[in-house]
């Protein structure tokens, strides 16, 4: 980044008013600074960084819950047991990524950027329709990259005070954006993941019970994907839950996790498969 | 041949001095005081659209007093620093005296350059630390001098009756509602008498460190502004902004040029056009 205050003032670029999106003030003044502006030589690159992999959402009538299980993996290894896949974006909406690890990190310090940046400027937050928009379009420059494995797929979610609900959206490699009802799963284990959540899912659920299911349905990713996590029992490390509702976003204190975990996982002894949904 | 007229550069400079500082008497003052959780800052502001006090970033805000669409363009270009700052390094590599120094050498090369005309602004930056030793203000001038603000700052028209009223009063680590309640009544205080000020035209801000989130400005709404101030007796708005409703055609797209005492807005029509 070249110094803006080399001309001994502030640059006319910083005093015009104009837009009020980060990324594009990025883009004319430090286009360096954008991972979309950067190019790859010719070739796969997926194999040189780590991946995040399990991302799960559901809705509950009081907002949404968003989690993430702890591990990142390069190829067979496993790169880090800790990382944190799921952060706030802003007051009220949480991102969860799954793909490239160090892109997505960085994608969205760049969208936490882009909306605080807007709400600064015009006095107001975006509409959850606008942010979901905002987070496609920056998704959408990164499709080269991801043409060559360093693929991007976040998942976002929030609490949209124009509908008085949580909402989910999920994205894929394109940029286009989809909207999702009750719950969803991005990341390898999505699909064991989803399919958990549909015999635990229930709209009536409390806030308490919903972040449950979804524990649940995180161990049920690792169970069957090498590349999720599960609860980590001896070093205690248990997925990262957000809970966001009409009063703001939180993280879900550790020992609350924990003790969630610790009772699924008491249930699990004696039934492996986890709870038993009815037949009809 | 023509002969130029010789103007010696102190006159000059005066001139440009005495411009500006007319300019910035016409507005109302703002003041920022010290207390035990961070910075207040009050202003006697009507509308609700056009900000005096605003965000900068998380620990750091911005105050003006003057012409409103030279300080909204600092404003916007404090953010945009402040931002490009802390996406290139980190949050915590965002500073008060930074951005203050940003402001300073602009003002100051805009006063001092003979193409532009000086600014008719004064700034308040201000940025809060872990306990009270540890906040700053900054009082930026037109002409790019800053200085240190001790205690409590005002900028603005009436700027040394509301000093000098603080002077009396202010006391170190007062809590929230004392603030506010002095802060208050020093901007409706004049040589002719006190007034009230009715609470919706107020504009009432805080740095407040004992707020959970990073961020910790926030804006005192007018509910809690109400439990704040508590019972005051009846309110007065300013008598000179009768005469500048009155100035101001209420469905006029602009106000008209007029000698009412306020240039910087008439209440009903912002000067910029409304973020669509």
């Amino acid at each position: 980044m070249s110094d803006p205050l080399a001309g001994g003032r502030l640059p006319a670029a910083y005093m015009v008013p104009g837009t009020s999106s980060f990324a594009d003030f990025l883009a004319g003044q430090a286009p360096d600074l954008l991972p979309s502006r950067r190019s790859l030589p010719p070739g796969q690159a997926a194999d040189l960084a780590p991946h995040g992999t399990t991302i799960v959402a559901a809705t509950f009538p009081d907002g949404v819950v968003m989690a993430g299980d702890r591990r990142a993996t390069m190829g067979n290894v496993i790169a880090q047991r800790d990382i944190e896949k799921v952060f706030p974006a802003d007051e009220f909406s949480v991102v969860g990524i799954a793909g490239s690890a160090g892109l997505a990190v960085e994608m969205v310090r760049l969208f936490q950027t882009e909306l605080e940046h807007y709400e600064k400027i015009e006095g107001i937050t975006l509409s959850m329709a606008g942010k979901a928009n905002r987070l496609a379009a920056l998704i959408r420059s990164n499709l080269g990259m991801a043409m060559q494995g360093l693929a991007v797929v976040p998942l976002f979610a929030g609490f949209d005070h124009a509908t008085g609900g949580g909402r989910i959206f999920s994205y894929d490699v394109t940029g286009g954006r989809y909207e999702e009802t009750a719950f969803h799963s991005v990341g390898s284990g999505s699909l064991f993941a989803r399919g958990a959540l549909k015999k635990l899912y229930r709209d009536d659920l409390s806030e308490s019970d919903c972040v449950l299911a979804i524990v649940q349905a995180l161990y049920d990713a690792a169970d069957d994907d090498s590349a999720t996590g599960g609860p980590d029992l001896t070093r205690r490390i248990f997925p990262v839950v957000h809970v966001i509702t009409a009063d703001g976003g939180r993280r879900v204190p550790d020992a609350e996790v924990a003790d969630l975990a610790d009772r699924m996982i008491a249930g699990r002894m004696t039934r492996p498969d986890g709870p038993q949904a009815g037949l009809s | 041949m023509s002969m130029p007229f010789y103007v010696s550069p102190e006159q000059l400079m005066k001139d440009r001095a005495d411009y500006a500082r007319k300019g910035i008497a016409r507005g109302r003052s703002v003041v920022a005081v010290h207390f035990a959780d961070g910075v207040l800052f009050v202003s006697e502001n009507p509308s609700q659209a056009l900000h005096k006090v605003s965000e900068i970033y998380d620990r750091i805000a911005f105050a003006a007093v003057g012409r409103y669409n030279e300080f909204e363009n600092l404003r916007i270009a404090g953010v945009r620093l402040a931002d490009m700052r802390g996406y290139s390094y980190d949050r915590r590599d965002v500073t008060g005296r930074g951005l203050a120094n940003a402001y300073a050498q602009t003002l100051g090369t805009i006063f001092s350059s003979g193409g532009e005309k000086p600014y008719e602004v004064e700034l308040f930056v201000a940025e809060i630390g872990d306990d009270v030793a540890d906040d700053q203000i900054y009082r930026l001038t037109y002409d790019g001098q800053v200085a240190d603000v001790q205690r409590y700052g005002v900028m603005g028209g009436a700027a040394d009756v509301v000093a000098g009223y603080l002077e009396e009063r202010y006391t170190e680590g007062a809590s929230l509602e004392d603030a506010v309640r002095l802060a208050v009544s020093a901007l409706g205080h004049t040589e002719e008498g006190d007034r009230v000020i009715p609470a919706e035209d107020l504009e009432v801000a805080v740095l407040d460190r004992t707020r959970s989130q990073p961020r910790k400005f926030v804006r005192v709404t007018p509910s809690r502004l109400g439990r704040l101030l508590g019972e005051r007796g009846p309110s007065e708005p300013n008598p000179e902004s009768e005469a500048e409703h009155m100035a101001v055609p209420a469905d006029g797209p602009e106000s008209p040029p007029s000698p009412s005492p306020v240039v910087e807005r008439g209440d009903d029509e912002p000067p910029v056009a409304p973020p669509s």
